[in-house]
């Protein structure tokens, strides 16, 4: 397995540099995933029961929550969490049943920009409240 | 890599899964349907965060059985992932590792994960 490695080309420099190595793989994905877990965990014991206990029943007031600063960024760290965890996730289970490298590569990307396109979506509609975005 | 020669069996039919393999698999399953309804989720968020209409057809959604069933997989996925999740996060710190203990925990997070459905669907539903 190793000596297959110095044989460069471009494929394998995408394998070394997406999913061998880098940021999100590796031990780094295994912190990755566990630290986005306790985050997500608190958050779905926390804020549900929140939302639950003000009994929000109409727009403007549920509007409001959303965008008050501390409500607003928990939600955005919520999403950032989400996107991480599944990301790793995902990785996990294209590895294990995606063989062929080149199509492995080709589905994680795709996945790559529909969590990115998933984020910025998330932003506009949360920014939107806070008048961040108009 | 070299081609494996020895003999494999992966007769998915024929094997029998411990509780900790099916709870695994549960893990696994649950993610993927989570990770599917993300886009679900953030529609949703969108069209009560949108106009006074969008609000309350939000808090309607589970006036439609369509939904009421998705929601209720959702449910399923979200308490089972999240509950196996903990027990995972335990067997990270060498929590609950013993086989006997791992199987009563696998058993505890299936049942658990089943009476707080019950729970959201009498809630909810």
């Amino acid at each position: 397995m190793v000596g297959h490695y110095f044989d460069f080309d471009l494929i394998t420099h995408f394998r070394r540099a997406i999913l061998m190595s880098g940021v999100l793989s590796g031990l780094n994905a295994w912190v990755l995933q566990r630290a986005s877990a306790v985050y997500l965990l608190l958050f779905a014991l926390i804020m549900p029961g929140y939302i639950l206990y003000l009994d929000i029943d109409s727009f403007n007031v549920w509007h409001a929550f959303i965008a008050s600063p501390i409500i607003s960024i928990s939600w955005i760290l919520f999403f950032v969490s989400l996107f991480a965890h599944a990301w790793v996730g995902i990785r996990d289970v294209v590895i294990d049943y995606v063989h062929s490298f080149r199509i492995r590569l080709f589905i994680l990307s795709m996945i790559a920009v529909y969590l990115i396109a998933m984020m910025i979506w998330v932003v506009r509609i949360l920014f939107i409240p806070t008048g961040v975005i108009a | 890599m070299e081609k494996q020669k020895r003999p494999v069996f992966l007769n998915l039919w024929q094997i029998r899964f411990p509780i900790t393999a099916i709870m695994s698999i549960m893990h696994r399953l649950s993610g993927v349907v989570l990770f599917l309804a993300i886009p679900l989720f953030i529609y949703a968020l969108q069209q009560s965060l949108q106009s006074e209409a969008g609000f309350q057809a939000a808090i309607h959604y589970a006036d439609s059985v369509i939904i009421k069933v998705g929601l209720l997989i959702f449910a399923w996925s979200l308490l089972h992932h999240l509950l196996a999740g903990v027990r995972y996060l335990l067997l990270d710190v060498d929590f609950g590792i013993e086989r006997t203990q791992a199987r009563f925990s696998a058993w505890s997070v299936i049942i658990l994960t089943l009476i707080l459905l019950l729970i959201f669907a009498g809630l909810f539903l």
